[in-house]
């Protein structure tokens, strides 16, 4: 997947936990947890969608590399 | 007949109105069923009925109408001989209020009954009664095919460029309002400050082998499957409860009357602000996979509408979780009747002392605030000690 792609397959399944929330006002280097309020049942939601339609499993020891919009697109670019 | 009346969705509801009947008159319903979809400062709820019957006299939509108003009669069976009018045979009849796809679904569903109406969320539901818009006739865009504010634009936009200007219906006010909430929950939590005479008690646990536990059982699971430390949190505070039931229940007409199960109030904030506190039923009894379904489907319709009346009538008792990203502990506020809330801090590595030597440990804050007309301290001491025991042998969870 592009950057580009992985960017737009965030902010899709983000919507779906947090309508409101805006990608675009978040930092590269910003905590998405902190930037969008999302507590862990929303981030487990975050991965979840995530995962399934990357087709990635991100284990839970790799979390901490998905809390910020750069980290996740390196994460699912590699 | 028997009465069907507006049900009293916790303490703090005073109206609600119906916007939905998921029946026709005539129909005949079952103990359980969902029957009608009603409005409240809680967002839009479920209403299950507990009769069993043809129903008949179906009280308007969104006419405010305080708890206990006569929502609809109920014709029960043995005290009118009733010549089966299945509902589907009305139902052509009501095509105009309740579209045929709806009907399908709700006698689809009718052994197992759920909510089959579109989940939306509450601020798309209030925008589409302002425009007039039935919500089952949308697709939804959200997580979950959720119908969202923009598909109610969407859907407007549509219909204003298709439809003369005077043939929209004229808007109206209400629903889910988060300042009518917050006045709600400002109600209740003064009367319980007025009328509860709180005790509070506090318990720092350590929580590693629980965080042990929950990182193997997700190691070699995909993300559907996880859990998060607030089931086992749950699981444990049931646990405590089947060996101190004394804070399982309600504080009704100056005595206590035990819960008829184990059905924990899970605190969800909404976002926007507010906080609904809904029943996960028989919590003691349930695996801990099966809680982390539920919870996530509780907080799912806590968000985006759809929530079940008996879930907020139901709780017997309050958990608070701050999750991770809370303060270190809470000290809870008891939602009446109910007399005990629990509640859990961040978990955060602090010192702590084994066999006398300080090592770094996982810790959690767990705080219980109970009513002192059930109970005293030495009691509420047993639940934390209980649900620190629980915490520590997480496989038995």
């Amino acid at each position: 997947m592009s950057p580009e792609d992985i960017r737009l397959l965030a902010a899709d399944v983000l919507a779906g936990i947090a309508p409101e929330a805006d990608l675009g006002t978040v930092g590269e280097h910003e905590d998405l947890r902190e930037a969008l309020d999302l507590d862990s049942m929303d981030f487990l939601n975050f991965i979840i969608g995530l995962s399934q339609r990357s087709g990635r499993p991100i284990p839970e020891s790799d979390y901490p590399q998905l809390f910020t919009l750069q980290g996740l697109v390196r994460y699912l670019s590699s | 007949m028997a009465d069907f009346l507006m049900p009293a969705l916790g303490a703090d509801m005073e109206t609600g109105r119906v916007v939905q009947w998921l029946v026709a008159p005539g129909a005949t319903v079952k103990s359980g069923d969902v029957v009608a979809v009603v409005e409240t400062h809680k967002g839009a709820i479920d209403v299950e009925i507990f009769l069993d019957g043809v129903i008949h006299d179906l009280v308007p939509l969104n006419t405010p109408l305080p708890v206990g108003a006569v929502l609809a009669r109920v014709a029960l069976p043995d005290a009118a001989p009733v010549t089966a009018t299945p509902a589907l045979a009305q139902t052509p009849t009501l095509a105009p209020a309740l579209p045929q796809q709806r009907l399908t679904a709700t006698a689809a569903a009718a052994p197992a009954p759920a909510p089959a109406r579109p989940r939306i969320s509450p601020a798309a539901r209030q925008r589409a009664r302002q425009l007039g818009i039935d919500p089952v006739t949308l697709q939804g865009h959200g997580a979950d095919a959720v119908v969202t504010l923009a598909d109610v634009e969407r859907a407007a936009a549509a219909r204003s460029a298709a439809m003369p200007a005077s043939a929209v219906p004229p808007a109206r006010g209400g629903g889910f309002d988060p300042a009518q909430m917050r006045q709600a929950i400002a109600a209740a939590m003064a009367r319980s400050k007025r009328e509860i005479p709180h005790y509070y008690l506090g318990q720092s646990i350590d929580f590693a082998a629980a965080s042990d536990w929950i990182t193997r059982w997700n190691a070699d699971r995909p993300p559907e499957q996880r859990l998060l430390p607030a089931v086992l949190l749950l699981k444990a505070t049931a646990r405590a409860l089947q060996a101190v039931p004394p804070l399982n229940g309600f504080w009704e007409n100056g005595s206590f009357r035990a819960g008829d199960g184990i059905h924990i109030g899970w605190a969800i904030a909404l976002r926007g602000g507010g906080l609904v506190a809904p029943a996960i039923h028989h919590a003691d009894r349930l695996s801990l996979s099966e809680l982390m379904e539920h919870l996530r489907d509780l907080v799912q319709r806590a968000r985006s509408g759809g929530l079940r009346s008996s879930e907020l009538t139901d709780p017997t008792i309050t958990v608070t979780s701050l999750g991770d990203r809370g303060a270190d502990s809470v000290y809870g506020v008891i939602y009446p009747p109910q007399v005990a809330i629990v509640g859990f801090g961040r978990v955060q590595p602090q010192p702590w002392v084994v066999d006398g030597q300080i090592v770094v440990r996982p810790v959690l804050q767990a705080s219980l605030a109970a009513d002192h007309r059930a109970s005293d301290g030495h009691l509420g001491g047993q639940l934390l000690a209980a649900i620190d025991k629980a915490l520590q042998a997480p496989e038995t969870l």
